[in-house]
């Protein structure tokens, strides 16, 4: 009898948990008003893993950063119009972000806007799993230098989605993804940040369907030295629409994006395995689409031994390039403005190769810079190892040393693999 | 203590009646039988993840008897072990009264460079308290928190509780708090704070290094110093020892020391700015910690220039950067970050960005006159 009794209450058991798990297990409620920012952040340190957090309509006025620190938890709002989390009132010592994750797996943040933080609007550090869909972060001043570093801010992180997002007004990327491995960027806005969409020393990333315009540069692909995740490689970038990214600079100095010229659509900075394709490109005003080596930053790097500063198998086709190269700002645009004597080609290729992987002068087919089928867009390859810039007033006589043929580039390279990010289609 | 969990079907039942320690460790209690554990991570999270709960933890600081008294006077109780710190963490000039209480008959083992590894059921207790004027400790002081390690089978916990006005008991309380402070400082100047009791996330914050969560303070390095105890003046190392509640640690002078920061006689000034930045900056600042993705590592063991900031470039500093392009540019404290983000009290740029709402100024002086006395040079440039 006992017997059968535990085997029921085991059965019952079983049926119950299965039953929960048709819904979240539990949504806790957050409603504005009075003392929101306490009962918030007790909800999110008290939270179990598979919870609700849901923030009701309106604004909330919080004082301080709110952390996560549970894995599996969703924070979720009523969508990024009606929900806004506001950190104008962020006091000292209390955390830079407006929110901050730490939990070790999967933290969902949903439909709510984030605006005015005093530091990054959200963080995640650390985590396997993190998705942003429908959620908005913005300062209400418009692009300002005193706004927060980073919209979207996911570093050291795996297995990251971002989707169906607003990313305003930056002073540093508007969506950054940094130091991460497996990422899908789709469908999002990024508009009148420094940087729109910016993916450095990241593993396997996809940017695909989304519109980056009035940035500074609409999408960056970086890798920079000193960090833990060194190289950056595997990243691919189409569909997109990289539209009029001719706002002025106003990163602080300092910071690398300080130096991203305005009118900049694409830049690729130190990567390898990098698949640019049917993006439309147009009216950026310096620079379609550049591919540099970190030596242009005029940076130190060489005591990074694990860091590589070269681009290498970059494939670029299909893509529609479409105006732009008339109002070339920085020092690289103004430099190749006075180099290929008039308007800028739509792309640029730094010519800085690793003379150690060199094969007679250039890149192994596998490691190669390879650009087909992109329009009418035109080409420079500055060959700049070979190019005297020490006198600028003399820079004319430096022209026979650059080229425009594209042929050495031309050719097909095998296709990037798409990612892939368990249970997301 | 573990809950030894049976088979419940009420997910509300499982769930502790207040859930406010954080923890690291393994989420897996070994103790209970394969197939319940099975059934209850299904049932709590459904099968993605669970984590071992504990029973509640105390509400109320007294229950944990480390002082004698209602501990207003912070006096320990017997088996309590005051200590101090040969550079400590700056808190907005709060004094700080640290303790450890080890379980009797056990001992914490000695480590030369991380924290000694104590045993379950050791209890680490820092209280926080502002003096009435810091000229005159008979004018008492004002107790503030006091901040709970515990360290519990699966890691370390953190447990912050806050002091009544009465000052005579302190709550646990998960979600911190701001209390507006006025003191007179050493010099006799009226000071005003409002001051930030952490969060028990924001804890983790400077606790966690790799996926755990650590003491930071009872290191060798740190705690390698006399101590004023009651019956008499004894370095804490040789005491610990002596008192039998810490075992493989070398003689005192065999053991590595750290700066006392504004002790010119402990150290050089490069010794006591490295201190400083140690404690102060490195629980987040190193390869381990929470800010390691800004590559910077701040341990006054780093010996790498870039590594510890000269001629490093911002990561992720945004307007932290103030304008200036290197971590630490030698010889020049106002064209190098550090200086400027130790000097700003804004929270997108001030650093530490936790637990601080003043400017330590003699810290701040210290870093700056460091820099300043680091030979000029040129960047370096990279190699063509």
């Amino acid at each position: 009898m006992s017997t059968f009794r535990s085997r029921l209450v085991y059965v019952a058991c079983a049926a119950l948990a299965v039953a929960g798990c048709a819904k979240p297990s539990k949504v806790t409620k957050i409603a504005a008003g009075e003392d929101a920012q306490k009962r918030a952040q007790t909800a999110l340190i008290n939270a179990k893993p598979g919870e609700v957090i849901e923030f009701g309509d309106g604004k909330f006025e919080f004082t301080s950063t709110l952390s996560l620190d549970v894995s599996n938890v969703t924070i979720r709002g009523q969508g990024h119009d009606k929900t806004i989390l506001a950190f104008d009132q962020q006091g000292q010592g209390t955390g830079g972000e407006g929110i901050l994750v730490t939990s070790k797996e999967k933290a969902t943040i949903e439909s709510l806007a984030v605006e005015d933080a005093k530091g990054d609007a959200i963080k995640v550090n650390g985590c396997d799993g993190v998705t942003f869909r429908n959620v908005r972060t913005s300062w209400s001043g418009g692009p300002k230098e005193t706004n927060g570093g980073y919209g979207f801010y996911p570093v050291l992180c795996k297995n990251v989605l971002i989707e169906d997002c607003i990313a305003r007004d930056a002073s540093d990327a508007g969506i950054y993804v940094g130091q991460s491995e497996n990422i899908i960027v789709r469908r999002n806005r990024a508009e009148n940040n420094v940087a729109g969409i910016e993916i450095e020393n990241s593993v396997n990333a996809d940017v695909y369907e989304n519109t980056a315009t009035g940035n500074t540069g609409g999408v960056l692909v970086f890798s920079l030295p000193d960090l833990q995740l060194k190289v950056g490689h595997h990243c691919r970038v189409y569909k997109n629409q990289i539209v009029a990214n001719n706002h002025e600079n106003f990163a602080p100095k300092g910071n690398t994006v300080a130096n991203v010229p305005a009118g900049t659509g694409i830049m690729i900075m130190a990567n390898r395995h990098v698949e640019v394709f049917d993006n439309k490109i147009e009216k950026n005003q310096s620079i379609g689409l550049s591919i540099v080596s970190f030596l242009i930053t005029q940076r130190p790097y060489s005591q990074d031994k694990g860091y590589d500063p070269y681009c290498e198998a970059i494939y670029v086709h299909d893509n529609q390039f479409v105006g732009g190269g008339d109002k070339p700002d920085g020092k690289l645009p103004k430099l190749v403005s006075i180099l290929a004597k008039g308007k800028l080609p739509a792309i640029v290729y730094d010519g800085v190769v690793d003379e150690k992987k060199a094969v007679d002068g250039s890149l192994p087919d596998k490691l190669a810079i390879r650009i087909r089928d992109n329009g009418e867009a035109d080409f420079i390859n500055l060959n700049l190892p070979t190019l005297d810039l020490s006198n600028s007033f003399a820079l004319d006589k430096e022209r026979d040393k650059v080229s425009r043929d594209l042929k050495p580039f031309e050719g097909a390279m095998p296709k990037l693999s798409p990612v892939t990010i368990a249970g997301v289609k | 203590m573990i809950v030894k969990r049976g088979v419940k079907c009420d997910c509300e039942m499982m769930l502790p009646r207040r859930a406010g320690a954080f923890r690291f460790g393994p989420l897996i209690d070994r103790s209970v039988p394969l197939a319940a554990l099975a059934l209850l991570l299904w049932a709590a999270g459904c099968g993605t993840q669970s984590s071992v709960q504990t029973a509640a933890p105390p509400e109320k600081l007294s229950d944990y008897g480390l002082f004698i008294g209602n501990g207003n006077s912070q006096e320990p109780a017997e088996g309590v072990i005051p200590y101090d710190l040969n550079t400590p963490l700056f808190s907005d000039y709060a004094e700080k009264f640290r303790f450890v209480k080890l379980p009797p008959g056990s001992r914490a083992e000695y480590r030369g460079d991380e924290a000694f590894v104590f045993p379950v059921g050791t209890i680490i207790a820092k209280t926080f308290a502002y003096p009435v004027d810091a000229r005159d400790a008979s004018l008492g002081r004002r107790l503030l928190e006091t901040r709970i390690l515990k360290r519990e089978p699966q890691g370390w916990v953190g447990l912050p509780y806050i002091w009544n006005v009465a000052q005579t008991e302190a709550l646990l309380d998960v979600a911190g708090d701001m209390v507006d402070v006025r003191w007179t400082d050493t010099q006799g100047r009226e000071r005003a704070n409002n001051y930030i009791i952490p969060n028990a996330n924001q804890c983790k914050g400077c606790h966690r290094l790799g996926d755990e969560l650590l003491p930071i303070g009872p290191k060798a390095r740190h705690l390698n110093r006399d101590f004023a105890y009651a019956h008499g003046s004894e370095n804490q190392l040789a005491y610990w020892t002596r008192a039998n509640v810490l075992t493989g640690s070398p003689e005192p002078k065999d053991a590595p020391r750290l700066a006392v920061w504004n002790d010119p006689a402990t150290g050089t000034l490069d010794q006591r700015a490295r201190a400083w930045l140690e404690v102060n900056c490195a629980h987040c600042h190193n390869p381990a910690g929470p800010a390691r993705n800004a590559g910077l590592d701040l341990m006054a063991a780093q010996k790498g220039p870039t590594q510890f900031g000269i001629f490093k470039a911002p990561v992720a500093a945004g307007r932290g950067s103030g304008g200036r392009d290197y971590d630490i540019v030698p010889g020049e404290p106002n064209q190098s970050i550090m200086t400027f983000r130790i000097n700003s009290i804004d929270p997108g740029i001030m650093m530490p960005e936790l637990g601080k709402r003043m400017i330590h100024e003699e810290g701040a002086e210290l870093v700056r006159q460091w820099i300043a006395s680091m030979a000029t040079s040129e960047v370096p440039q990279p190699d063509r």
